[in-house]
C-alpha cells in the first residue's frame, strides 16, 4: 500500500506554525492534532470552520489520523450548510469561535499544557494511505446542488509536491508562510496549509486583513518569507503606502493578475511574483512569473488536449481527465495563454461561481417569478472589482425581503449591485435571455454611471 | 475574531470624541464615492448596520474603505481577522474610530 508521510519536515523540533509569536513544533502539532482526533464524534465528515489557520491544520491532520473526511465548500450559508447535511447526514462542524453553522459542533479545545511528559510528543510521523479521501472540495455546480470533487491524499501530496518544487521550496531551505486567504478554500488549502505541511515550512496562523495586520503577520515570521495573497490584497497593501517587511517570494491566483500589477509588486517589494493557475478540480497545475511572462508553464506530467469546446487537463497529478472552465491557447507542449473564462463562469474578488447557479438561487425564492444575474464588462485595467446586477421579477416582495432571502443562499461577493425589481425579463420568442437585451436593460438601470471602478 | 486589540490601541494624541455630524456625512461620501454605491451619502442612516442586511458591504468592500480612510485621515486599520464587526457596525461607530484616530 502506498502512503505518503503528514508531513515532510526533517525533524519532530522543526517549526511547523507560528502562532501569537509562539514557534509550534512539528511533534507538537502531531500531539495537538492526536488530541483532537479522539474529540471527534462518530460522523465521517467534518466542516472544518475553524478561522485560525494552525487550528484548521490540526483539525484536517485529526480528521486523516481519524478517517473522517473534510468537507470543503466555497461557501458557509445556511443554504450551502443545508446542501452538505444532504450530501453527509452523519457531518459535524469543528469551529474555534462563535458560528452560526447549524449543525451538531466540536469546539476546538483550550491549548494542551505544553511539555506534558515524554508520551507527549510522538515518535514518529504518520503515514497516510495514498487512496485515503481527505477531503471533499465543493464547487457551486449549476443546478443548485453543489458538486463534490474528491481529493484523495496521494492526489493532494503529489500536486503539492510539484508546485513545492515549483517554487524552490524543496531546495533546503525552511519558509514561513503568511497567507491573506482563508485555508478552506482551494488556493489557501493547497498554499497555505498543504504546502507548509509537504514543504517542510512553518504557516502563519493568522488570516491578516487589513494592510497594516499584513505587514505584522510578515514581521512576525522568520525568512526566507512567502505570501500568498490574490490581486485583490495585493493591490491594497501596495496602495497603503506602508513599508511592506521583506518578503522572498509572492504567490497569486483566483483571479488573472494584471501585468501593471506583477511589474509594480516587483519593484515595491523586490521579490518574485508568481501566479498560480488551477482550479477546484485539477488542483494547481501552471505557474508563470506575470511581471515578466505572458504565458503558463506547466508543472511536469500535465497535458492540455482540445476536445470538444473544452481543453482538458490530464496527466501529473490529474487523475481523471478534467475540462477547464477558461479558454486556453497551447503555446506548444508545456505552455498555455489564459484568455479568459467561459460565458456562464463568473469571479469576483477570487471566488468563482455560475451565473446558473446563482440564477436558480435567486428564482428558488418564493414569490420570485422570473430572475436572472448579469455580469458587466469588466474593468480592463483590473483595478476594482466588478460586481454583478440581478433582475428580478417577484410583484409581491420588497427589495429589501429579496435581498434578505438571496444573503441567506449565496455568497456576500455575489450579491447583486443592484439588485432590480421589473415587471418583466428580456426573453426573446424562445424564452432566452440575450446577452445585448440583458445589457440594454442593466443600462437603463445604470443612469448614474456606477460601475464599481473603485480607486 | 477577537477585535479587542483595536479597542485597545492609544487613542493617539487627540482626545476620544463622538463623531460629529460633519464627521459622519464626509465618512458617508468617501464610502460612497469609494465603493460607487446605489446610495446617496445622506440616505445612510448613523446606526444602520454596514454589513449584512442594512448597506450589504462585504469585506472586499471593508478593504476599500479602509483604504481611502487611511489616506484621508492618516490611520491604519488593524484587526486580528476580517470579522471587521465592531469598527464598521454602522457609519457612527466608524466615524468614532476615525475620531479618536486620525491624525491628520
Amino acid at each position: 500500500m502506498t502512503t505518503f508521510p503528514l508531513v515532510t519536515h526533517r525533524g519532530m523540533d522543526d517549526a511547523l506554525a507560528y502562532r501569537h509569536g509562539e514557534l509550534i513544533t512539528v511533534g507538537q502539532f502531531l500531539h495537538d492534532a492526536r488530541r483532537l482526533a479522539a474529540l471527534y464524534p462518530q460522523g465521517r465528515h467534518v466542516l472544518n470552520a475553524c478561522t485560525d489557520r494552525y487550528h484548521f491544520t490540526v483539525g484536517l491532520a485529526a480528521a486523516m489520523l481519524a478517517d473522517r473526511i473534510s468537507l470543503l465548500p466555497p461557501t458557509h450559508t445556511p443554504e450551502m450548510v443545508r446542501q452538505l447535511r444532504l450530501f453527509a447526514p452523519d457531518v459535524f462542524c469543528l469551529s474555534d469561535g462563535a458560528t452560526t453553522i447549524d449543525l451538531p459542533r466540536v469546539a476546538y479545545p483550550d491549548p494542551a499544557p505544553r511539555g506534558d511528559g515524554p508520551e507527549a510528543v510522538p515518535a514518529k510521523v504518520p503515514q497516510i494511505p495514498a487512496d485515503q479521501t481527505v477531503a471533499h472540495v465543493f464547487t457551486s455546480g449549476s443546478t443548485g446542488v453543489p458538486l463534490p470533487h474528491r481529493k484523495t491524499w496521494g492526489a493532494l501530496v503529489r500536486n503539492v509536491q510539484a508546485g513545492a518544487a515549483r517554487l524552490g521550496l524543496l531546495e533546503g531551505a525552511r519558509y514561513s508562510i503568511v497567507g491573506t486567504v482563508p485555508p478552506q478554500h482551494m488556493y489557501g488549502f493547497e498554499s497555505t496549509v498543504l504546502l507548509a505541511l509537504q514543504g517542510g515550512a512553518a504557516l502563519s496562523a493568522g488570516h491578516p486583513f487589513y494592510p497594516a495586520d499584513i505587514c505584522s503577520a510578515i514581521a512576525a515570521v522568520p525568512r526566507p518569507r512567502l505570501l500568498v495573497t490574490t490581486p485583490v490584497h495585493l493591490r491594497v497593501l501596495l496602495s497603503a503606502g506602508m513599508d511592506v517587511p521583506a518578503l522572498d517570494l509572492v504567490l497569486s491566483a483566483t483571479a488573472p493578475m494584471p501585468a501593471p500589477l506583477a511589474q509594480a509588486a516587483e519593484a515595491r517589494l523586490q521579490v518574485p511574483l508568481l501566479e498560480i493557475y488551477g482550479s477546484t478540480e485539477t488542483g494547481q497545475i501552471a505557474t508563470r512569473r506575470t511581471a515578466t511572462a505572458a504565458q503558463w508553464t506547466l508543472f511536469p506530467g500535465v497535458r492540455l488536449v482540445p476536445q470538444g469546446d473544452h481543453m482538458w487537463a490530464s496527466g501529473g497529478h490529474v487523475e481523471v481527465p478534467v475540462a477547464l472552465g477558461d479558454i486556453l491557447e497551447c503555446v506548444d507542449d508545456r505552455h498555455f495563454l489564459l484568455h479568459g473564462r467561459k460565458a456562464d463562469l463568473v469571479n469576483i474578488a477570487g471566488k468563482r461561481n455560475s451565473l446558473a447557479y446563482l440564477n436558480h438561487q435567486l428564482n428558488a425564492i418564493a414569490g420570485v417569478q422570473d430572475g436572472a444575474f448579469f455580469m458587466p464588462d469588466e474593468d480592463d485595467a483590473g483595478t476594482g472589482v466588478t460586481r454583478l446586477l440581478a433582475f428580478a421579477v417577484a410583484p409581491g416582495l420588497s427589495q429589501a425581503a429579496l435581498r434578505a432571502a438571496l444573503r441567506g443562499r449565496i455568497d456576500p461577493v455575489f450579491m447583486p449591485r443592484p439588485l432590480v425589481l421589473v415587471e418583466r425579463l428580456p426573453r426573446n420568442s424562445t424564452g432566452k435571455l440575450p446577452r445585448e437585451a440583458l445589457q440594454a436593460l442593466a443600462l437603463t438601470h445604470d443612469q448614474t454611471g456606477r460601475g464599481r471602478h473603485a480607486g | 475574531m477577537s477585535l479587542s486589540n483595536i479597542h485597545t490601541l492609544p487613542a493617539a494624541a487627540l482626545p476620544v470624541s463622538k463623531a460629529d455630524p460633519a464627521l459622519m456625512r464626509e465618512v458617508a461620501e468617501l464610502m460612497v464615492s469609494a465603493l460607487n454605491l446605489d446610495t446617496l451619502a445622506a440616505d445612510i442612516a448613523p446606526d444602520e448596520p454596514l454589513y449584512g442586511d442594512g448597506l450589504g458591504l462585504d469585506s472586499i468592500d471593508i478593504l476599500e474603505v479602509a483604504l481611502v480612510i487611511s489616506r484621508q485621515y492618516g490611520l491604519q486599520l488593524r484587526a486580528d481577522h476580517e470579522d471587521n464587526g465592531q469598527i464598521f457596525r454602522s457609519l457612527r461607530s466608524l466615524s468614532e474610530h476615525i475620531a479618536a484616530q486620525r491624525t491628520k
